[in-house]
């Protein structure tokens, strides 16, 4: 640890620098899945986040008890351990957001950018450092996932914070007095127009996550930084990875698909 | 039976674990370059789903049995984690050639969220241990379906003339995009065939 550490650069990095979603190509799986709507992007973003927080706090305040043979399990644990609180709190007090995230809310245990950050960075800082990177990462989760779902459903939907309102309910029934998103179809309608559909199936997310994609790496690129990769740096499992220990086998069985 | 092969053919094609449904993106992005290592990657997932399937399902019995339905989540991804590392012991042990075919995948299994996902819609969807099985099975030749074409569609595009910005990531990326496109038109086929 040459390098000089603020809270406000590890804060700022999970923003653009090392964004989870568009520079380090981790948690497709969600970003691609629960993107059919803001609310729903928001929803999982702050799911995520609050478990990436309070797994990174316990893991780094633990770093020095957990032998590191055990130390993926154990990761695991703790990480499934908040995802349950969670889901319970997500039940009991925004039920609507818990019937459209459906499995993908326990399935944050697999999120690739939990266990990737407790790997990489929490079981080797302090707690402060640890749950300020937690913060950064699952604020720059939430940033992805929203853009990606204002594409898809202002174009795939004609709505935009379509459902807010359920996301809200915990503070009382009529918190935006009654305003519930923006509609659009009426205006598309009148122009005689209709939202793309298939902007919200399956295959309208790979299509914007590519094309976004493309455009962080051309800025990435303007600013003379790498193009993402999805490889075995991204890969939580790596330290684990059989094929890592031999040689780095795993990379080099991608660059030899030639 | 009707309701079983509706589960596999949902599993396969309308439903399709990875093109429709988001489960294992990672595993489907990044080792399906070359058609060996899709196949072997699937082989493997397919095998620890069964597994997990087998395994959790009693498990589930017990802790909704017990009022214990709320750890569903944490002893899930345990039971999953430490199967995971007994099949790789197991086979190393008895069964070598298997596992030098499937054994450098199987600790990327563990958090590849089409297992634990598997194994929670089950419980979700309240299946008996055979349709719970079964639907497993769909969800895993799925994967498996979805791996292989995609395979061959990427070592088509390795021979194209790519615009510089899309390279690597985002054409895979819009590749998948068209290949869960053309999976679109198998809706209604369950439907069709009078299986519901």
């Amino acid at each position: 640890m040459a390098e000089k550490k603020s809270l406000g650069k590890e804060f700022t990095k999970g923003l653009i620098k090392e964004n989870p979603v568009l520079r380090l190509v981790l948690g497709t799986c969600p970003t691609l899945a629960v993107t059919t709507s803001v609310t729903n992007a928001i929803g999982m973003g702050i799911a995520a986040t609050i478990v990436l927080v309070c797994s990174n706090i316990v893991i780094s305040a633990l770093r020095k008890v957990i032998p590191s043979k055990v130390r993926i399990p154990a990761f695991i644990v703790v990480i499934a351990s908040f995802v349950t609180i969670v889901q319970m709190l997500v039940k009991a007090f925004v039920p609507a957001l818990d019937t459209a995230l459906g499995a993908f809310l326990p399935l944050i245990v697999v999120n690739c950018i939990i266990l990737g950050r407790a790997e990489a960075y929490a079981s080797k800082n302090s707690i402060i450092y640890s749950a300020v990177d937690g913060l950064g990462m699952g604020v720059g989760f939430t940033a992805a996932l929203c853009l990606m779902g204002t594409f898809r459903e202002v174009l795939g939907a004609g709505t935009f914070l379509a459902g807010i309102q359920d996301l809200l309910v915990l503070f009382g029934d009529n918190v935006l007095g009654g305003w519930n998103g923006f509609d659009f179809n009426g205006a598309l309608e009148f122009a005689g127009l209709q939202p793309i559909t298939l902007f919200i199936l399956p295959a309208g997310g790979f299509f914007v996550f590519g094309i976004l994609m493309a455009v962080a790496n051309k800025i990435a690129d303007g600013m003379g930084k790498p193009k993402a990769v999805l490889g075995c740096a991204s890969c939580p499992m790596a330290a684990h990875c059989t094929s890592k220990k031999e040689d780095s086998k795993c990379n080099k069985k991608e660059a030899d698909a030639v | 039976m009707k309701y079983l092969i509706a589960l596999l053919v949902m599993g396969l094609l309308t439903n399709n674990f990875v093109l429709s449904k988001f489960y294992g993106i990672c595993p489907f992005l990044g080792v399906s370059k070359k058609l060996n290592t899709a196949v072997g990657m699937s082989a493997a997932v397919i095998f620890v789903m069964l597994m997990a399937t087998a395994a959790t399902y009693p498990i589930n019995q017990l802790l909704v049995k017990n009022d214990l339905a709320f750890l569903q989540t944490v002893v899930f991804i345990l039971v999953i984690a430490a199967l995971v590392q007994m099949v790789e012991i197991v086979l190393k042990k008895f069964m070598k050639p298997l596992y030098n075919a499937l054994g450098i995948y199987l600790p990327l299994i563990t958090t590849n969220c089409a297992v634990l996902g598997v194994v929670l819609l089950n419980v979700d969807e309240g299946y008996t241990f055979v349709q719970a099985m079964v639907n497993t099975l769909g969800a895993g030749l799925g994967f498996m379906l979805a791996m292989v074409l995609f395979a061959g569609v990427r070592k088509k595009m390795e021979n194209c003339d790519i615009p510089e910005f899309l390279q690597g990531l985002p054409i895979t990326l819009i590749a998948a995009s068209l290949v869960s496109l053309s999976f679109l038109g198998f809706g209604g086929i369950v439907e069709g065939m009078g299986l519901i």
